[in-house]
This record gives structure tokens, sequence and C-alpha cells, in this order.
């Protein structure tokens, strides 16, 4: 069944902002992982498409839903907390996975040496 | 006003798609394995998204459990991925 029929004009507003905002996001986030040109910057992509392109949808739905329902719907926010809280996680495991394998590859072009932090194994004396 | 909500549900619909085709292409291009893994990631992200853009779409709540079960498992198997390419082997 499709509700969109039933949904008053100050619930349809908000939610097709939401929409609208969170889907542009999300395209924003994987274009920056397609176009950047390496991974160390990559890894910044994907970070704006699982917070704020996801929250922003979430939050769409959970007001469609309380409207649609009559009644509170929030269980989006399980999903809103669990992604929040594994993407640093994510984040985290995959950049030290990386800057480990560069490190032990000597690949200085790969921008592992870019800020400074790290450096190849033959540079340090 | 139904109209404006439709064609929203319909225009994040196709920036989800769209995100995913940029995704699969840097999965196919990434040139180390790192940058696969990352794809991946995003991949599952956007899935999720996707089950939950269909749920708005058809109205249902179904939808929800299968967004949630996609976010889960994605994070799992990106995580044992990462811990693949940082020591080689996933459980010591």
């Amino acid at each position: 069944m499709n509700g969109l029929e039933s949904i008053p004009a100050w619930a349809a507003l908000p939610t097709a902002f939401l929409l609208i905002l969170g889907g542009t996001i999300v395209v924003v986030g994987a274009m920056g992982l397609m176009r950047l040109p390496n991974f160390y910057q990559r890894i910044h992509g994907p970070a704006i498409t699982v917070t704020l392109g996801a929250g922003c949808l979430l939050i769409a739905s959970m007001i469609y839903f309380t409207v649609l329902k009559s009644r509170p719907v929030i269980h989006e926010l399980i999903i809103t907390l669990f992604v929040l809280m594994t993407a640093p996680v994510v984040a985290m495991l995959i950049m030290r996975a990386a800057i480990y394998r560069d490190l032990r590859a000597g690949k200085g072009e790969s921008g592992v040496t870019d800020g400074g932090v790290y450096r190849l194994p033959e540079q340090e004396e | 006003m139904s109209a404006l909500l439709g064609f929203a549900i319909m225009f994040a619909f196709a920036c989800v798609v769209i995100a995913m085709v940029f995704c699969t292409v840097r999965l196919l291009i990434g040139p180390s394995a790192q940058d696969r893994v990352l794809a991946l990631d995003t991949l599952w992200m956007c899935a999720m998204l996707l089950a939950l853009m269909m749920g708005i779409r058809h109205g249902s709540q179904i939808y929800f459990e299968a967004a949630m079960l996609i976010a889960l498992v994605g994070f799992a198997s990106t995580v044992a991925l990462a811990k693949f390419l940082m020591r080689g082997e996933i459980i010591e």
C-alpha cells in the first residue's frame, strides 16, 4: 500500500527536503570516493555519506512513518546510533591497515608520508 | 503535496543508485586492496539506504529489519577484511 496521499503538507515538506538533501550528500560522498587522487584523501568521501547523508535519510524515514502510522516510530534511531558508532571504527581499521601496508611496501608516492607523521623505513637513521 | 514527496523519494532513490555506481567504479579500478575494501564498505552503506528508501516508498516497516541486518553484516565484513589486510589472518 502506498500512503503518500495521507501525508499532510506540514510533514511532507520537511520529509521531501531531508530526502533531497540526504540523496545529494550521498552522491557527493560517493563522487569523492571515485575522483580524489590518493587513498588518504579518498577515505574522507564515504565519511560524509555514512554520517550526514544516512542521517538525513533516516530522519526523513522517522518523520514519514511517525505521521503515516499516527504514533511515534523512532526505531530508525537504532540504525543511526549503530552507524554513527561503527563509522569511525571502520575508518580507523582501514586507515591503519593502509598505513601499515604502504610503509611495509615502501610506497612513498601513495601519500602515506605526506603529513610528516610517518616515515618510510629507509628514511629513519 | 504528495507529488512533491513522490518526486523526493524517486530523487533519493536515483541518488543512492548513482552513488552505488560510483562505488562500483572505485571497486573495479581501485589500485590497491584498501581502496577496494573502502569501496565495498560504502557499497554496504548504500545498500542499507536503498532498503530504507524502499521501505518509505512502499510505506512498509518490514524493510527496516532488512536495512538493519545489512548494516550489521556490512560492519562485520569490513572489520574482517581490514583485519585481514593488516595481519594476513583474521582470527589469530
